[in-house]
């Protein structure tokens, strides 16, 4: 009697434990939750009842404001653009960050330090108000209303963190497969590649997501340096529902629905190697 | 590793490439525009064509907005050298004062002038004024008008009809007694009075400024910031005091202080407010949130009886045309063509602002045609003789805020300006 | 197999120098380009007096240095961030711990809860500082609130709660703070996650069988192995708290002045508003150099725990 007493009594208090718990992830779920809950929403509402209709759930639901958002907004082409610059400046900040972070971490040479430190430091000193430089540096280089100008500034916004965090990995890698691997008459570039990166994985995954996301919400760089209409990102089209003096919310909610579903899928993808990566145990021992 | 290696001299090809690109020459058939009125981007399109297929000239336009960036991206292209040959600036007269020295903007007076005066008379004065400078302005810019407005605004206060029927009150208010008895019969039946947006300081520095002239006059308030009279003299205290006692008798709808101009626009709008602050542009807002709200247009209530009050109005917006543009002439030929009376009745139909032309006035709705009426007691601070030290506004507006919040009274903000003031014109004294 | 012997230390010549140099090349090239350079220009541009658009710039030495020493609207800005930053690290990467904890044990649901609280990151400042704005907005039509915060209140009967949320001072700069540790937490959240997975489990079961308590377990074996990942979180909360401003904006436009300015807006309004760019720059190297000793601070601090 005192044995199955004392079960339950463990039972209970286990219960007990993972109730609170899940009461607990369960609230910030919702405040997590909701907002892009009212986003959908009123992206289904139309412009007069956007604001007096104050239900939940609205009455009527419109869901070709997204095909509207999507013509007036011109979103074809912006869309198009945002992924060109995202995975162009992803796959650039992945090759170049990486390379760095290895020769920080592995490789020996003069001036290391040096050019670290001014990596780590540059996420330290933002240049708010760099705009201006900025611009006619890259005039001077021919580099003002090309894609590829507003590539390299965007590779390089994100090579700082990258480079740290991809350094930090890089020093817990056990130097046994290296030196395995250079036994085996590996160079430096193929450590890099065969070794190091496939162990970094989590790290990039990380480094993929920071970056994806800044790039694809990045605005004002975008805005500075192209000038065409044709080469501007996604941000750009949902400018045109925010007018100097009026918004057109529900287009709004419906074009930022549609600008916020692709980080999402990036993100459940990269979700999976963070935790597999690590938990595969490549660092044996 | 191959793989590696290609990538990587691709990346660099691109790089260089990227160098080596020799800069397009400029193309001399077309006039390039850049804007920031998104609402009027359509209509400026429409145009466009049109123009092109009149003169075959062709128009590009592009659209940066919202303003602040638009304002970053000309500052930056006037550096790097590569404005377009039509923009705008949006900013203090100061500002096109120091385009206009840096040479980046073409004086159009004898385009003006030619042929007695043909195009300058046939708009509106008020808005020519505004990018005019004249003989002895402070800027040393040579005298002229070097910008061309496309359309005429002014900033009145608004009040909805229906919600002061409801409070029992028989007319608008005419002085700031009857506004604040007003305000308490709204609040008696549950209705917020007067919203703005003032989270933009410019718009409660506008209120305060048209209070100023009408109690104090524009020749104390020029005094003032020439130097001549301090910010702690009474008529400035009783300018605070027009707002700590709105503030206090309760007249300003809560978060008035942080509201923006589009949350000031959707409160009036949906009838959450029965007064509103703001300009002629509202017209076409209102009408988009709410096409059935039934206004009308005020002057602010006066504080003093003996002093008219004047309003912020002129042009609304104003193109500038870039002085080293090989397009110099085919862009003031379009601007020309853009103020013409036809055009300016289009563009008053379509995106409800006032139209800059005179003979166009004929066509714009009731509403609109209220604004216009009081373009007479229009003021601004790009016609006045001199404006204030930027730091000395920003301390102003700052100070306004205080009083709003209820946590400075008049009197220190008078005292706090003040001492702002003397220490930018110490500055002004340092550097001549 | 090739038959090169295997120096013992095979790297150290110069065309290995070079080949290494190699490597960091392309990471260097673009930094100096789109960093640098602009970085040195405006180190010298805040040792003028200029207004962003005339072609001539007086040379005023430190003199925009000085002034700034004084500026209490600037001060006044370096301590609302750092409010933020108190803010965000207490609540922000408490919620974050918190939460990893709870998601480390195998429960259900647990790839749900990894998306959703990656959500708030993902919107952008626009959409959240509306929302918000609309949350906490205070204004009351017909009797009836038109903000969900102070309309719950009211609802559930907690009306002396009702509040003017942003616009009064004393509560503006603190819900701008708890939005920015909501839009936040889910960084601190992923990266302690994975952290905390990184943990041998047999360290968990050695200090069962030794019949730790978890308390204990916690601070002997959780917190010494999660102090590398604590660590960077740290400095990634602080660096990006303080350069936070366009939630700033977005929730309250121009708002209560000093109440709610920081930094970085501080920089944009003496740069676009009353145009003093050598200001503004001047500003910007100040705020970058503090930012520097912080973090130079904290790396101290962090290797001095490490040997303790």
């Amino acid at each position: 009697m005192d044995e199955t007493h004392f079960l339950n009594k463990y039972r209970l208090s286990r219960w007990c434990k993972s109730s609170v718990i899940h009461i607990f992830l369960m609230t910030v779920t919702i405040t997590c939750l909701f907002p892009l809950f009212w986003m959908v929403r009123t992206s289904l509402m139309t412009r007069e009842t956007v604001f007096l209709d104050k239900s939940i759930i609205p009455a009527e639901v419109h869901f070709e404001n997204y095909w509207i958002a999507w013509t007036e907004g011109n979103f074809g082409v912006y869309f198009l653009n945002s992924i060109l610059y995202t995975v162009s400046v992803v796959v650039g900040i992945v090759l170049i960050s990486s390379l760095a972070a290895f020769a920080f971490s592995r490789l020996k040479f003069p001036g290391k330090n040096f050019f670290f430190y001014m990596f780590v430091a540059a996420m330290m000193i933002p240049l708010p108000g760099s705009f201006v430089p900025l611009v006619v540096l890259m005039q001077k280089l021919q580099l003002i209303d090309k894609p590829i100008g507003y590539i390299l500034c965007m590779i390089n916004v994100g090579l700082s963190l990258s480079i740290l965090l991809l350094k930090t990995f890089f020093d817990k890698m056990p130097p046994d497969l290296e030196d395995a691997a250079r036994i085996d008459g590996c160079s430096k570039l193929g450590i890099w590649r065969h070794v190091a990166l496939p162990l970094a994985r989590p790290a990039i995954a990380v480094i993929v997501i920071f970056n994806s996301l800044s790039v694809w919400n990045e605005y004002i760089l975008a805005m500075l340096i192209l000038n065409s209409k044709s080469l501007m990102p996604l941000q750009r089209g949902l400018m045109e529902f925010q007018g100097p003096h009026s918004v057109d919310h529900h287009l709004l909610m419906a074009g930022l629905t549609i600008a916020a579903a692709p980080i999402v899928i990036i993100y459940l993808a990269m979700q999976k190697h963070i935790i597999k990566g690590l938990s595969s145990g490549a660092i044996v021992g | 590793m191959k793989k590696i290696l290609i990538f990587g001299f691709t990346l660099f090809a691109a790089i260089i490439s990227g160098f080596g690109c020799a800069p397009a020459a400029p193309k001399t058939d077309r006039v390039v525009i850049w804007h920031w009125m998104t609402d009027r981007d359509k209509a400026f399109q429409e145009l466009a064509t049109q123009y092109e297929k009149e003169t075959g000239i062709k128009v590009i336009l592009e659209l940066y907005a919202p303003s602040d960036v638009y304002s970053q991206k000309i500052i930056a292209a006037a550096q790097a050298k590569i404005l377009p040959d039509i923009f705008g600036i949006l900013d203090k007269k100061s500002v096109v004062a120091d385009f206009i020295n840096g040479g980046f903007v073409a004086d159009l007076t004898t385009d003006f002038k030619a042929n007695g005066a043909e195009w300058e008379s046939s708009l509106f004065p008020k808005a020519l004024s505004v990018n005019r400078f004249d003989e002895n302005n402070p800027y040393k810019v040579t005298p002229g008008i070097y910008g061309v407005p496309i359309d005429v605004m002014n900033i009145q206060m608004l009040y909805n009809k229906n919600l002061l029927k409801k409070a029992g009150i028989a007319k608008p208010p005419a002085t700031i007694e009857e506004w604040i008895e007003a305000s308490a019969a709204l609040k008696r039946v549950g209705i917020s009075g007067f919203v703005s947006g003032w989270g933009e300081l410019w718009m409660a520095d506008a209120f305060a400024s048209n209070y100023a002239f009408n109690i104090m006059g524009e020749d104390k308030v020029m005094a003032t910031f020439r130097g001549e009279v301090p910010y702690t003299d009474p008529s400035w205290i009783k300018v605070f005091g027009v707002f700590a006692d709105l503030q206090s008798k309760g007249v300003f709808a809560t978060g008035i202080v942080t509201k923006t101009n589009k949350d000031a626009e959707q409160d009036f709008a949906l009838e959450r407010a029965a007064f509103a602050f703001n300009g002629s542009w509202c017209v076409n807002v209102y009408n988009e949130m709410n096409s059935k709200l039934e206004y009308g247009v005020m002057l602010p209530p006066v504080a003093n009886k003996d002093r008219p009050m004047k309003i912020w109005g002129g042009a609304g917006s104003s193109f500038f045309v870039n002085n080293v543009s090989p397009n110099k002439v085919k862009a003031i030929a379009f601007l020309k063509w853009l103020t013409a009376k036809e055009q300016q009745t289009y563009l008053a139909e379509k995106t409800q602002n006032l139209p800059v032309n005179k003979l166009a006035l004929a066509t714009i709705p009731p509403i609109l045609a209220d604004f216009s009426l009081s373009m007479e007691s229009t003021t601004h601070p790009t016609i006045w003789p001199l404006n204030e030290d930027a730091l000395v506004i920003e301390a102003f507006d700052k100070g306004l805020q205080s009083i709003i919040i209820g946590e400075k009274t008049p009197e220190q903000v008078g005292a706090d300006v003040q001492k702002v003031k003397l220490r930018q014109t110490e500055k002004q004294k340092k550097k001549k | 197999m090739s038959t090169t012997t295997v120096k013992a230390n095979p790297f150290v010549n110069f065309k290995d120098y070079a080949g290494n140099f190699l490597f960091i090349f392309p990471a260097v090239t673009l930094f100096t380009i789109f960093y640098i350079i602009p970085f040195f220009q405006i180190f010298q541009l805040s040792l003028y007096d200029w207004n962003g658009i005339s072609q001539t710039k007086t040379f005023i030495g430190l003199d925009n240095f000085k002034e700034l020493m004084v500026d209490t609207a600037w001060w006044r800005s370096m301590w609302n961030a750092g409010y933020i930053t108190l803010i965000a690290l207490t609540f922000q990467n408490a919620l974050a711990f918190a939460l990893a904890l709870a998601c480390d044990r195998e429960i259900r649901l647990k790839g749900f809860y990894r998306v959703v609280f990656f959500l708030p990151p993902v919107l952008s400042e626009i959409v959240v500082g509306f929302i918000w704005r609309w949350i906490l907005n205070a204004d009351v039509q017909a009797n009836q609130h038109i903000g969900l915060l102070n309309y719950f209140l009211d609802a559930v009967g907690l009306n002396s709660l009702v509040h003017n949320w942003l616009s009064d001072p004393d509560t503006a700069m603190t819900c701008v703070a708890v939005v920015h540790s909501w839009k936040g937490f889910g960084w601190g959240f992923i990266m302690l996650l994975a952290g905390l997975q990184t943990i041998d489990r047999q360290l968990y079961e050695a200090a069962q069988v030794d019949g730790a308590s978890s308390w204990s377990t916690f601070w002997n074996v959780t917190i010494p192995m999660m102090l590398p990942v604590i660590t960077v979180v740290i400095v990634l909360t602080i660096l990006g708290a303080m350069q936070s401003f366009a939630l700033i904006i977005s929730m309250m436009g121009q708002g209560l002045g000093d109440h709610t300015s920081v930094p970085v807006t501080r920089i944009l309004s003496a740069m676009n508003g009353t145009k003093q760019f050598g200001y503004a720059c001047a500003q910007g190297v100040t705020f970058g150099i503090i930012l520097v000793f912080i973090s130079f601070t904290l790396k101290k601090f962090s290797d001095r725990m490490k040997q303790a």
